[in-house]
Formats: structure tokens, C-alpha cells, sequence
């Protein structure tokens, strides 16, 4: 549906986006993740009109976007700061699009109507922004967005101005409204916490690159490079090369077990990820795993962080285990995973 | 904590400093006497002088039009300038230029515009005049304006451009309701510069009827007289009066944005 292809942009000396190519599905709920100033947000900027790419061509089902003015695009843009204009009541910043495009006052009154209703602002229709509640004004923002019925919905951070509870609440309600309205959703998020919930699929971006287009669950378990094993959830990174086997060799540690994604050559500089809850604690006397001392045990509830310091990795190895956990800060113990729960990939750093 | 009783009084002496001039001028203006200096009664006698004089009603007329007149141009005009120098350009050079003639000294400006009226060979009177008040006074709404402007929210335009609306309808409907408190506030000391400016009229007017300051001036090269002190007592207050709601203008507007 969204075709975006080769976009670069710079500013001035720092390349904000460098070669990007990317395809997103209709009805799909598209996540764009990474770091601040990653160049996510002028991606988002480029797809709305706002800016304009240095090379690269954006199409919408086929038509080229980039020749059309922002007000001529069949595309919404939340912004993270909502821009709601204060003059006017919900209501009216509801209508606002709806009177752009000169439809008749009967039909506008009834669509602002509904849109309020989906969002729950009905009784808010006559306030200002000024006496909304942020989460209100959020909704107000989104209702806006969706009334025009836009074929592409952008979200610039729709959750990071809201506090916790509320962020929660608006996740739910988000992924409701893209499931009822249908409406194809692209959202930029530095939190990758909100892309994993949020979204089908997700594109990490690192310094104006996408590092890796994949669905979740795919990219937590089978990070293909080396910036979203470190980015995307906790992970313990080994350094080595590859062996040519399911292992990664270890200057410190000998062979590690793991599973290569991809065909390494043999002695390439390799990377080798094991996620905290794949990794087993096992006793001193083990024959198998890694030596070490258990420096800290975190309680979070259902799951309790230990980390195991183990002589010659930089940082402690991070442990997740079910429960309160049974072993104490200064106890010696053993860590092992298992090859097919690690992976091995290419280390281009 | 305690603070020194003594530190008060050069802060009180500085108010005396400024406004005791002006405080005798109103005493004044009530006069029964005849002199200017020596108070004798209270009347009102001077201010009904003033309104049976012909000149200085004909004075305060022409000055009621080159006041109304410039400040419609300065308004409009310095609201755009404000806008396209804030939305449009970022030349630090351009935005000198454009507030130039706010600090420039009245003489030069009032010399310049002579030389250029006569080069173009307009005919002076009331509206050349009302040209050069716009000049300057457009510059203040500009400055005035475009503080207003750089406070205000850029994503707010990109918003109504991304549902829908094209620049023109974006500007009116957007842009300018935010800037109205800053442009009525330009406005009104647009209106109370040019209501008492005397340098760039006198040299601009040529033989037409003169403004109120003019005839001021020309009254007390004969000597000041109680009249004129009642003259200024209601100057002041319109001046007061101006002033006090553009400041108010922009405290309601500012206390909307930051709701």
C-alpha cells in the first residue's frame, strides 16, 4: 500500500535518513522504532509532506505522493504535541477537517458526533483543549485524525505525553480503534516496549538505516544484527567469531553454544545474543556453563532478575528466573543455555 | 527579611522625578488664573476654551484621521511583515531591516521622507503624513507581533494543513486568531505614537491644515498658557488609556496560551 523507496534526506552535514525502503500492508498496524534522532520522526514527516526527501520516491497504492501538498495527501498526522487549536471548542477541532472539504452541515454535525462517541468524548463536545485532561485531549487529537477517514493514519509518539496508568489504557483503546476503523496505522515510537504490544510488524532504525523489518515476536527471538539484539528487550551479547558450527568461538569462554541465522563464514567476527529467560542458573558442581558469582537478585513479582558476574565478560550476565528465586547475593553458581535458544549473527561493528 | 526603610527612598524619589511634571501640568490645567505657573482655583473654564477654539479642533481632527488612518496600514501590514518573517525566512538580516525604522532617529526618517516626496513629486498633505506614521509605526506592530509569533506553536499550521486546509485558509483561520491579542496590542501603540508625533508630521505636511501637535507648537512659541495644559491633560489620558488596554490585550492573550 505504502511504498516508500530509497529515501534519503540530509541536513546539512548529518544524514537523517539514509537509503530507506520500506513497504507497509493495508489494514496493517506499522511500527517505526529507535533511538531519538534516529531519523524515524522525519520519516514520519516526509510520508505527511512536511518535509521533502533529498533522493527516494513515497507512493500511496501506486500514486506518487511526494508531487502533492500536505493538504492534498489522503493522510492524517497526530502530533505529539496533539495541536489542538485552542480556540476552538472539541467539537470544532473535530469539524475542522470535515469543513475543508465543504461537505454539508448535516453530515459533519452527525460524523463529529460518532467520531466523539467512538472515542468516548461525547459530553466533552463544547470544552476548550485548555479544560481537557491530557488523555482527553489524546483522544480529542485521535478523533480528529480518524473522522477524515484518511487511508493512512501517522502517530508521532501518540503515548509518551501521557503518565503510566493512562498509557496503558490508550494502548488497549489504540489497538481497538485500528481494529474497528480499519484504518492503515504507522506509528513512531522510541519505546519498544509500546512497538511490541502495539504493533504487527515493526522497523527498527538505527542512525537513518532500517536494521530490521520483522513481526515481534520475530524480532525479539531472531535479531539479525547486532543493533536490535542490543536494542529491541534485555539480552546478553557475547563477542567471538564464528566457528562454522552451532556455536560462536570465544577468546575467554572457549565454544558457546548457539544458532547462526545466517551463513557465516568461518572466523568472522561474530555476536552471539542469549535472551535473560532462556539462560539457566545451574549448581557450582555443574559440568556444563560458566562459572560465576550472583551479585544482585531484582524481585519484580512474577519473575526475579539475578545477575551473575562471570570472570572476563564485560558486565554482569543477566539472569531471569520464575518466582522469588532461591539464590542469594555472593552464591557461586553456573550459567548454560541451551544452541537453539541463542543466536549467532554477523558482527559488522 | 528586613529591609532598610532608607532603600525606599531613592525608589520613591525616581517616581517623583518622573511624574511630578506631569502631575503639575493636570493641577494646572484646572487653573481659574490665567497664568501657567501660578495655581489660584479650581475651574474648568480652560477646557471649555479649548473645545470653542477652531484650530485646535481642526487639529485634533486631522490628527484623529493620520492616527486611524496609519494605524490600519501599520496594522496590516506589520502583521504580514511579522508573519513572513517568522514563517518564511530565517535571514537574521531581513528581520534588522524590517524593525529598522522603530529604532531610527525621527529626524533622519522625517529628512528622508521629504527628499523622497519631493523626488517623487507627490503633493504633500494629511495622507503623506499618514504614509509616513505607517512607515514607522509598522514597525512596532511587527516587533510587537512577532514575539507573539515566535511563542506560538508551528505544529498548530502543520495540523490544519494535514486536514486539509491550504495557507490562506490555514492563516485565517489558525494563525491569525492566535496573533489577535499581539496585533490589537501593536495596534493601539501604533495609534498612541502616532497620535503625538510632531518631528516627521511637521516636515511632511506641507501647507495643509496641521495636526494637533503642530498647532501645540506653534501656540507656545507665544507662551504657555493653561489652555494648552488642559490640552495635554486630555492627551495624557488617551495616551493613559491606550496604553493600559494593550497591556491587558496582551496579558488576557497570554494567559489564554498558556492554558
Amino acid at each position: 500500500m505504502l511504498k516508500i523507496d530509497g529515501v534519503t534526506r540530509r541536513f546539512g552535514s548529518v544524514t537523517a535518513l539514509d537509503d530507506v525502503s520500506l513497504q507497509i500492508e493495508q489494514g496493517e498496524f506499522f511500527a517505526l522504532l529507535g533511538p531519538s534522532g534516529c531519523g524515524k520522526t522525519t520519516l514520519l514527516r516526509i510520508i505527511a509532506g512536511f518535509e521533502t526527501p533529498d533522493e527516494g520516491r513515497v507512493s500511496l497504492d501506486g500514486e506518487d505522493l511526494l508531487s502533492k501538498a500536505p493538504n492534498r495527501r489522503p493522510i492524517s498526522l497526530m502530533f505529539q504535541s496533539y495541536a489542538l487549536f485552542p480556540h476552538m471548542t472539541v467539537a470544532k477541532n473535530v469539524a475542522y477537517g470535515l469543513e475543508r472539504e465543504r461537505l454539508p452541515r448535516q453530515e459533519i454535525k452527525q460524523r463529529v458526533g460518532e467520531v466523539l462517541e467512538t472515542v468516548g468524548l461525547s459530553a466533552h463536545a463544547g470544552r476548550r483543549p485548555a479544560q481537557l485532561s491530557g488523555g482527553q485531549r489524546q483522544r480529542v487529537a485521535l478523533a480528529r485524525s480518524i473522522v477524515k477517514r484518511p487511508r493512512l493514519l501517522l502517530l508521532d509518539e501518540p503515548l509518551s505525553a501521557l503518565d503510566k496508568k493512562v498509557r496503558a489504557d490508550m494502548q488497549l483503546e489504540l489497538k481497538r480503534l485500528q481494529h474497528e476503523v480499519g484504518i492503515t496505522f504507522v506509528v513512531v515510537t522510541h519505546d519498544q516496549e509500546e512497538a511490541m504490544s502495539l504493533a504487527d510488524r515493526i522497523a527498527v532504525f538505527d542512525s537513518g538505516r532500517v536494521r530490521q523489518v520483522d513481526r515481534p515476536v520475530a524480532l525479539y527471538e531472531r535479531p539479525r544484527t547486532p543493533f536490535v539484539a542490543g536494542f529491541v528487550g534485555a539480552n546478553n551479547l557475547f563477542r567471538g567469531t564464528a566457528s562454522g558450527l552451532d556455536a560462536l568461538k570465544s577468546e575467554e569462554f572457549g565454544m558457546l553454544p548457539g544458532t547462526p541465522l545466517a551463513e557465516l563464514a568461518a572466523d568472522a567476527p561474530a555476536l552471539l545474543a542469549v535472551r535473560p529467560e532462556k539462560v539457566e542458573l545451574a549448581d557450582e558442581s555443574a559440568v556444563r556453563g560458566m562459572a560465576g558469582t550472583v551479585v544482585d537478585v531484582s524481585f519484580y513479582g512474577g519473575v526475579s532478575h539475578v545477575s551473575v558476574e562471570v570472570p572476563g565478560h564485560p558486565g554482569p550476565i543477566l539472569v531471569a528466573v520464575q518466582g522469588a528465586g532461591s539464590v542469594r547475593t555472593g552464591a557461586k553458581v553456573k550459567v548454560r543455555w541451551n544452541a537453539e535458544d541463542a543466536v549467532i549473527m554477523a558482527d559488522d561493528q | 527579611m528586613r529591609r532598610s526603610k532608607l532603600l525606599y527612598v531613592p525608589f520613591w524619589a525616581t517616581y517623583v522625578f518622573l511624574y511630578l511634571p506631569i502631575v503639575v501640568l493636570v493641577v494646572m490645567s484646572f487653573n481659574s488664573g490665567d497664568s501657567a505657573y501660578t495655581y489660584e482655583g479650581f475651574s474648568l473654564k480652560w477646557y471649555g476654551e479649548l473645545a470653542g477654539d477652531e484650530r485646535i479642533r481642526t487639529g485634533l481632527v486631522n490628527t484623529l484621521i493620520v492616527a486611524a488612518g496609519s494605524t490600519a496600514i501599520a496594522t496590516v501590514l506589520g502583521t504580514l511583515l511579522a508573519v513572513g518573517l517568522s514563517r518564511y525566512t530565517r535571514s537574521k538580516t531581513l528581520d534588522a531591516i524590517a524593525l529598522m525604522p522603530a529604532v531610527l532617529p525621527d529626524l533622519v526618517l522625517a529628512i528622508g521622507l521629504l527628499v523622497f516626496y519631493n523626488a517623487i513629486q507627490l503633493t504633500l498633505g494629511l495622507y503623506s503624513v499618514t504614509l509616513a506614521h505607517a512607515l514607522f509605526s509598522m514597525a512596532f506592530v511587527a516587533a510587537v507581533v512577532r514575539t507573539r509569533l515566535s511563542g506560538s506553536d508551528t505544529s498548530l499550521e502543520e495540523a490544519s494543513r494535514d486536514l486539509g486546509a491550504g495557507p490562506v485558509t490555514t492563516f485565517l483561520r489558525i494563525t491569525l486568531p492566535q496573533l489577535v491579542p499581539g496585533i490589537v496590542a501593536g495596534a493601539l501603540l501604533a495609534f498612541t505614537l502616532s497620535l503625538d508625533e510632531f518631528v516627521i508630521a511637521f516636515f511632511t505636511i506641507g501647507n495643509a491644515e496641521p495636526t494637533l501637535p503642530i498647532v501645540i507648537y506653534s501656540m507656545v512659541r507665544f507662551g504657555v498658557t493653561p489652555k494648552i495644559n488642559a490640552l495635554a491633560a486630555i492627551l495624557l489620558l488617551v495616551s493613559f488609556t491606550a496604553v493600559i488596554a494593550g497591556q491587558r490585550m496582551t496579558r488576557i492573550g497570554e494567559s489564554r496560551a498558556q492554558d
